[in-house]
């Protein structure tokens, strides 16, 4: 309960110092995967271990999500039989994950990153590009904690 | 304890009055025939991309449907001639099937078809200002002197093969590996395989599987047409009247036309799909060897003609990126302007979720 009004007051009332942006690693091929360099801009904010863990965690979803192998057989043959009609009806594997994905990314601003004054934004909505890193203002935002 | 409990409560309330006051700005101010609510407006709404929007944001085209009518065409008339004119005479000499399976293989092509053309095709949404900002930084600083312009490619390694990124000017950002600018369409495609005039759309990541399924069924149709039509003219023993029998040789003609190139498509789109290549890649001639024959360069190919198959039609279905019936936050300022408004949105999509909790400051 407390987090999320904290969530909700910096949005409210802090200021955003400045962005940062992740960008994607195309080493291992066209697969969603996002860089885990540590960003040198949050070395005052986060935690280093902790950040590349979320950043391996989201990699982790990505790859579950685009895995290819007997379900995702499954999926597009039966999808070809039905002349990809049942697109329509059925939610793919890929959708239900990155409805994980949202979950996981609102859950760690929660617990973790809005009490620092930092916000992640769900790659989904910056088109799968980057993995943006709002840093706020660093005013005191005790809540008698 | 006691204080910060109670400094949360007060907060909570400040908050809710805020965020009421926020969503109905002009009840409190105006009198009612002044009341305007916004309307909110959806994402396909200010795409900046050369498509269309048909159904609310639920069907996209591109601008420049192209041949699509055409193509369209030419499958039904075909179609409804083969069902009325040689239909009749086979069920009674050969078989009740033939309709049937005639029907299925119809279905099938114009269902395909329409996928194509009505799929977002794998665009890439745009950099919002912010973003293409921190890119440009990262290549101003990274790049070397003053007397010559700063690098627009990047070099990585994929699979031991080294691989140039392309810096897209229009959608400010580097594009991803297999990706191209469709001139046409003015957007990034993701695995970009070529525009065809013929379905009116782009052929990308999302749409191949249709697009492939569509010349493949297209094939079969077309060969099935033209063989029953020339079952047809060989059993028929007296010829008829000079127009009707011309109408009824139509499809055998456009047939006869049409086989060849579908034929030869599907053939190469067969090759294309066994060594995970692209129109694009192949025809720049991207991944050609210089060394023999045996070494393809294509880095991201599984080297199994079975695996690069099951990969390309039958992978995960990728969403789309553009979000076309997302809103936009209630200000008339498009996302692509105004990067702030990001905090806005999330704002927005927060308080629709803390609406109807004015007890949560009670509970602690």
């Amino acid at each position: 309960m407390a987090e999320t009004h904290i969530l909700q007051d910096l949005q409210h009332q802090a200021a955003i110092a400045s962005k940062v942006y992740v960008q994607r690693d195309y080493n291992s091929g066209t697969i969603c995967k996002f860089q885990t360099k540590f960003p040198s801009e949050l070395e005052s904010r986060v935690d280093k271990q902790q950040f590349e863990e979320t950043m391996q965690t989201l990699n982790n979803l990505y790859a579950e999500a685009e895995k290819i192998g007997g379900k995702s057989y499954l999926e597009g043959c039966l999808a070809c039989m039905t002349a990809y009609t049942i697109f329509l009806c059925m939610e793919t594997h890929y959708e239900k994950v990155l409805k994980k994905i949202a979950r996981f990314i609102k859950e760690q601003n929660e617990k973790i990153y809005a009490p620092l004054g930092l916000l992640l934004t769900d790659p989904i909505e910056r088109g799968l590009r980057v993995v943006e890193i709002t840093i706020f203002e660093d005013r005191s935002i005790g809540f008698g904690r | 304890t006691c204080n910060g409990h109670s400094y949360i409560m007060k907060n909570c309330e400040y908050q809710q009055i805020d965020a009421r006051a926020l969503g109905t700005p002009a009840s409190s101010f105006q009198p009612c025939t002044e009341m305007k609510v916004p309307r909110l407006r959806r994402k396909w709404e200010v795409f900046p991309g050369k498509n269309r929007f048909y159904c609310d944001g639920r069907i996209i085209l591109a601008r420049q449907s192209g041949i699509l009518p055409l193509t369209l065409g030419l499958i039904v008339v075909t179609s409804v001639l083969f069902f009325a004119f040689d239909c009749p005479f086979l069920v009674t000499h050969l078989t009740v099937c033939i309709p049937v399976i005639g029907g299925v293989l119809f279905l099938f092509v114009v269902i395909s078809l329409l996928q194509t053309s009505l799929t977002d095709p794998g665009i890439l949404p745009r950099a919002l200002p912010d973003e293409a900002a921190d890119i440009e930084k990262q290549i101003y600083t990274s790049g070397s002197s003053m007397y010559r312009p700063p690098p627009r490619t990047k070099e990585i390694l994929i699979n031991q093969q080294v691989v140039k990124l392309k810096y897209c000017f229009t959608c400010k950002m580097f594009r991803p590996p297999r990706t191209s600018h469709c001139s046409l369409c003015d957007n990034c495609v993701e695995r970009f395989d070529h525009h065809c005039p013929w379905v009116g759309n782009c052929v990308g990541k999302r749409n191949y599987r249709f697009f492939y399924s569509f010349i493949v069924s297209l094939s079969f149709h077309t060969s099935f047409i033209f063989g029953c039509v020339v079952t047809h003219l060989t059993l028929r023993s007296q010829g008829g009247n000079g127009l009707v029998q011309a109408v009824q040789e139509s499809p055998l003609v456009i047939c006869f036309f049409s086989i060849w190139s579908v034929l030869g498509l599907s053939g190469f789109h067969t090759y294309l799909v066994a060594s995970n290549l692209t129109t694009n890649e192949d025809i720049k001639g991207s991944w050609s060897s210089k060394r023999g024959a045996e070494d393809s360069g294509n880095p991201y190919t599984y080297n199994s003609i079975f695996i690069n198959c099951c990969a390309t039609l039958c992978g995960p279905m990728p969403p789309s990126l553009i979000d076309r019936r997302g809103f936009l936050p209630p200000d008339d300022i498009p996302p692509v302007a105004a990067a702030d408004l990001e905090l806005s949105s999330f704002l927005a999509k927060n308080d629709t979720n803390m609406v109807g909790m004015p007890s949560s400051g009670h509970t602690s």
